[in-house]
């Protein structure tokens, strides 16, 4: 394993390099900026909030364009960079090849994500992240909108080749004494999330196309005024990002497989069942998209179908959860950072899942879509599950990375900290949903329900923020500073039969 | 792998999957009485725009951000848009309808008491949206 930050080298070489854990630091280090920045925003929402009326924000377009830009940062900027850090980390060295198949493509995926978020970040458009016809086309004021779809259609395009890197690298260049069920399930979640990705992000890269032509007025597809249809393009939209909730998810899950059984120093329940949940994730993900139109007009025959594909799902989901715990079971476990951060990660996986089955049920719905329910839920799972996971992965790397340890006390502060401003925030925001409070509004009127659920979320948003200073703080005094590593054994967990870290550095001599 | 048996995690999966075909024949039930429109609904058009909506009655009555109905009957609401799309949401009776220009989407619902309910935007629509807002008066019922 190469430590970077401790055999100092200048930046340039790392900048330029195409090897895989060059380029898994370089994402691992966008993403961290990316998630601090995405995270201010969101603090900024929740000061906003605090109080109805205006506080700190002087207009609604404002708000409108930061709540737009912190979702599409955290997905497209935080969360899909932050795996595709550790699946260039430890992708390669899972499957014992020197490199990622396509070095040279690697590097020109993570340098198309700056331009991208540039693009985003400088336009600050305000049409949400789903970019919805027709306002998207007549109404969201450019150039702000249509940089936001370069951005995407670029940050896209270097989803697709990461992807399409791993699934090569993965089926092509893996040992060849090696099975396929000898791969780690963490490089198996990279294998079927990039596959999802392969398959499912084309049909929005159209969508976009198509947007910005209508933005143009040289087409109609989605403009009603044109003889379009608006709802057409909601269907392309959530044909790919209903997969992609599984892209983003099930590499978290990978990282959760590689902590879990390491720290309860026992080997996984049950690893085919992994495989197969993994797998059959992969495919019904594309049975549910319409799960978010039911209030669009569809039938009912329709919505019956949308609502079976999407509860098809969920057995899936509970395997996993299954595994974790029947892994953890009788285990010798070590409470340490990256532990807490996976078992936390699966309490919360737990509860949004059960939050979801709420939405699959029709009828349900109409009381909990598009109001703060629905950001309840899906903050569940990219911050609660999907951050949690990632984070408690960054911490399990620290020391392959920098050679050095992080401070341990700081790290389960950070933990309990985030824990409890999740669950202030985020099952605050499902009690705030079924009170009937919309999404997406920059003020609210005086109920006084709705004023107390505003603050006991925007608190805890603050104590998550307080727990990110922690997080920060560590990780840059604890990569100048901190104790050497025992890099053959960094966190004491003994044993053999876990992932000999030795042999990472095949190509190393 | 595979020398302990694995009968808790078949066991587990089949709750699961029993538990999602219940949840899904509920939700088949109950949403298949709930869209049954009674025949004699009366039409309501709902008309969303760009920050406000209007009403139109049958007998031709117009009215604009409030709107009054009688408690005791079932009124049928045609939602239509005039630019982008919007959601018309009465929280208290669970009505909930997305306006999309282009489109005539219908919900129903039958007010069973006398009172004052919100009327309010779920679907964001730019700028203000968060204050697209209107009352419902539910009226004692006229005879
Ligand atoms: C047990 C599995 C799950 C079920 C049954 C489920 C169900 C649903 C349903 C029905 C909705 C639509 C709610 C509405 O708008 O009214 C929804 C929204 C959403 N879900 Fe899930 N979900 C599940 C897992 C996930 C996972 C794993 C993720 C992310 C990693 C996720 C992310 C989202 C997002 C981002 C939205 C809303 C997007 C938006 O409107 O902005 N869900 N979910
Ligand atoms: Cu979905
Ligand atoms: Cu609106």
């Amino acid at each position: 394993m190469t430590l970077e930050l401790q055999k100092p080298r200048p930046i340039w070489q790392i900048m330029f390099s195409t090897h895989h854990t060059d380029i898994g630091l370089l994402y691992l280090i966008l993403s961290i900026a990316f998630l601090f920045l995405g995270g201010v925003l969101a603090l900024i929402i929740r000061a906003e909030l605090f109080f109805p009326g205006p506080q700190i924000i002087a207009d609604s377009m404002t708000f409108n364009r930061i709540f737009t830009v912190h979702g599409t940062t955290l997905i497209f900027l935080f969360i899909l960079p932050s795996a595709s850090a550790v699946g260039n980390y430890f992708v390669p060295i899972m499957i014992r090849y020197k490199d990622m198949a396509y070095p040279k493509l690697n590097a020109i995926a993570f340098w198309m994500i700056p331009p991208g978020g540039a693009l985003v970040w400088l336009g600050f458009a305000d049409f949400t992240w789903y970019a919805t016809p027709p306002y998207s086309i007549i109404s969201a004021p450019g150039p702000a909108a249509d940089m936001w779809i370069f951005g995407l259609k670029i940050l896209g395009i270097s989803s697709v080749l990461g992807a399409i890197n791993f699934i090569v690298t993965i089926m092509k260049c893996k040992h060849p004494d090696m099975s396929m069920g000898q791969i780690p399930l963490l490089a198996w979640s990279f294998l079927v999330s990039s596959m999802i990705i392969v398959v499912a992000i084309p049909t929005f890269a159209a969508a976009l196309l198509m947007l910005l032509t209508d933005r143009l007025g040289v087409s109609g597809f989605f403009n009603p005024a044109m003889g379009g249809d608006p709802i057409a393009y909601q269907h392309l939209f959530w044909f790919t990002f209903h997969p992609e909730v599984y892209v983003l998810v099930i590499p978290a899950i990978g990282m959760m497989y590689e902590i879990i059984p390491r720290f309860s120093r026992k080997p996984i329940f049950s690893k085919s069942s992994g495989i197969f949940a993994f797998v059959l994730l992969a495919v019904v993900s594309f049975s549910s998209w319409a799960h978010h139109m039911y209030a669009s007009g569809m039938s009912f025959t329709e919505k019956t179908v949308f609502m079976v594909g999407t509860l098809a799902a969920v057995p899936a989901s509970g395997m996993h959860v299954f595994n974790f715990i029947a892994t953890m079971w009788n285990g010798r476990i070590k409470f340490l950072t990256p532990m807490m951060w996976s078992i936390g990660g699966i309490a919360l996986f737990f509860s949004a899942g059960a939050g979801g089955v709420a939405n699959a049920a029709m009828p349900l719905d109409f009381t909990t879509h598009d109001t703060y329910w629905v950001v309840g839920h899906f903050h569940l799972f990219v911050m609660g599950t999907i951050a949690f996971g990632t984070i408690g992965f960054i911490y399990y790397m620290f020391p392959y990375v920098t050679g050095r340890m992080y401070n341990e006390t700081m790290g389960k502060v950070h933990f309990i900290l985030s824990f409890i401003g999740a669950i202030l925030v985020f099952f605050t925001q499902h009690m705030l949903g079924l009170l009937g409070m919309p999404r997406r509004i920059f003020d609210y009127p005086e109920i006084p329900s709705w004023i107390i659920g505003n603050q006991i979320a925007s608190v805890g948003a603050m104590i998550i923020g307080v727990s990110m200073v922690i997080f920060l703080y560590n990780l840059i005094y604890s990569s100048a500073k901190g104790k050497p590593a025992d890099i053959h054994d960094p966190f004491g967990l003994g044993g053999t039969y876990y992932y000999p870290f030795e042999a990472k550095t095949p190509h190393h001599n | 792998m595979g020398h302990h048996s694995n009968w808790p995690e078949w066991l587990y999966v089949g709750v699961i999957i029993a538990l999602m075909v219940w949840v899904g024949a509920e939700a088949w039930n109950v949403e298949r009485l709930v869209e049954h429109v009674p025949a004699d609904a009366e039409v309501i058009i709902v008309t969303a725009q760009q920050w406000f909506w209007s009403f139109e009655h049958e007998d031709g009555t117009k009215e604009i951000g409030t709107l009054h109905v009688e408690a005791g009957k079932a009124y049928k609401f045609e939602i239509i848009s005039k630019d982008v799309n919007h959601s018309f949401n009465i929280h208290d009776y669970v009505v909930l309808m997305d306006a999309v220009p282009g489109r005539v989407n219908t919900v129903w619902f039958a007010p069973d008491k006398a009172g004052e309910h919100d009327i309010q935007c779920r679907e964001y629509c730019g700028l203000l949206h968060y204050n697209m807002r209107g009352k419902l008066i539910v009226e004692e019922p006229s005879r």
